[in-house]
């Protein structure tokens, strides 16, 4: 998948390379700032308190 | 063996070399297995970024912001008018102030007060809101329980927060050593608690909030801090509760004490 998704970019190799890297850090970036943050909400945090 | 094993071998490649070139068949661009197999591989990535996230980054990122509101409210905290450094000060014999003045309880997730423990890092300042719901308390910090006394009060001053993730203001609390400093800073001065020992308890004991912890019916003459956490680490299994009792009290107008002035007065 990966690999036809690679030759399926267009121009030389620098310009592939750096469409790559865009891609990941715009992912990245969605994730840390949306989707990990969402997650955690769903997931919960551990309980620190006492209580009956 | 080896020589055995080397001459039936030779055969079979002069064998391949002799057959006729064979087409090269085209690759499949796709094979369900192949793509199944990456997306999984991918999926493995996002939970390890994920944990990476919520258990390092995003610890650094968050406990970074509550240091600096933190801060911030120390600042404000701070008297406009410092006390004159000119005043001779000799650290051997502590001024004693009297009885520390105690305010009333404050309204529900007003923050009141700065907790400083200076093992817990050198740099360790967070904010103690009124209430231990997770937001926006324990999301911000340090959280009161609301039913139990306020600093400099006799009684128990009991506070939680997050061991691991949300800034983990609590992350090292099983690393604090008898008779290390926790200092409570709110608008009327400086509290100072001295470490005394951990407890490891079930989430069912409020106990440990009473006015003499685990002691209930007993009249609390001594004055307390209670910190509670989570454990084990990453675990809501358990609490770990870190017990301090009260030493000394200096007004705002005193300036912070010695070990942690110089974050207290903005890292001047």
């Amino acid at each position: 998948m990966y690999a036809a998704l690679w030759r399926s970019l267009p121009g030389p190799i620098w310009v592939r390379v750096l469409i790559v890297v865009l891609v990941v850090v715009a992912v990245l970036t969605l994730c840390v700032y949306v989707v990990f943050p969402l997650v955690d909400a769903i997931i919960g945090t551990p309980e620190v308190t006492v209580e009956q | 063996m080896t020589s055995q094993g080397r001459t039936a071998e030779v055969p079979e490649t002069v064998d391949m070399v002799d057959r006729p070139v064979r087409p090269t068949r085209i690759p499949r661009r796709f094979s369900v297995i192949g793509v199944l197999g990456e997306l999984l591989i991918t999926a493995g990535v996002f939970v390890f970024l994920f944990l990476g996230w919520q258990l390092w980054l995003n610890d650094l990122i968050v406990g970074a912001s509550q240091r600096d509101e933190a801060l911030e409210l120390s600042q404000q905290f701070a008297p406009q008018t410092p006390a004159p450094t000119s005043e001779p000060v000799d650290p051997t014999t502590p001024i004693d102030y009297g009885e520390p003045v105690v305010a009333a309880a404050p309204t529900k997730a007003d923050k009141f007060a700065n907790i400083f423990v200076p093992r817990f890092g050198a740099d360790f300042v967070r904010t103690i809101a009124q209430g231990v719901d997770q937001s926006p308390m324990l999301a911000d910090g340090v959280g009161h329980y609301p039913d139990t006394q306020m600093p400099g009060e006799v009684g128990n001053f009991a506070v939680a927060g997050h061991r691991t993730t949300h800034g983990a203001p609590f992350n090292q609390i099983s690393e604090l050593r008898v008779g290390d400093p926790i200092y409570v800073q709110t608008a009327d001065g400086w509290y100072t608690y001295r470490f005394r020992s951990l407890e490891y308890v079930r989430p069912t004991s409020v106990d440990v909030l009473l006015p003499v912890p685990r002691a209930p019916g007993i009249d609390a003459v001594d004055r307390m801090i209670t910190l509670t956490s989570c454990n084990p680490l990453l675990s809501a299994a358990e609490r770990i509760i870190a017990y301090g009792v009260f030493e000394s009290w200096q007004p705002a107008s005193a300036g912070p004490p010695a070990d942690i002035a110089a974050l207290a007065t903005g890292g001047a």
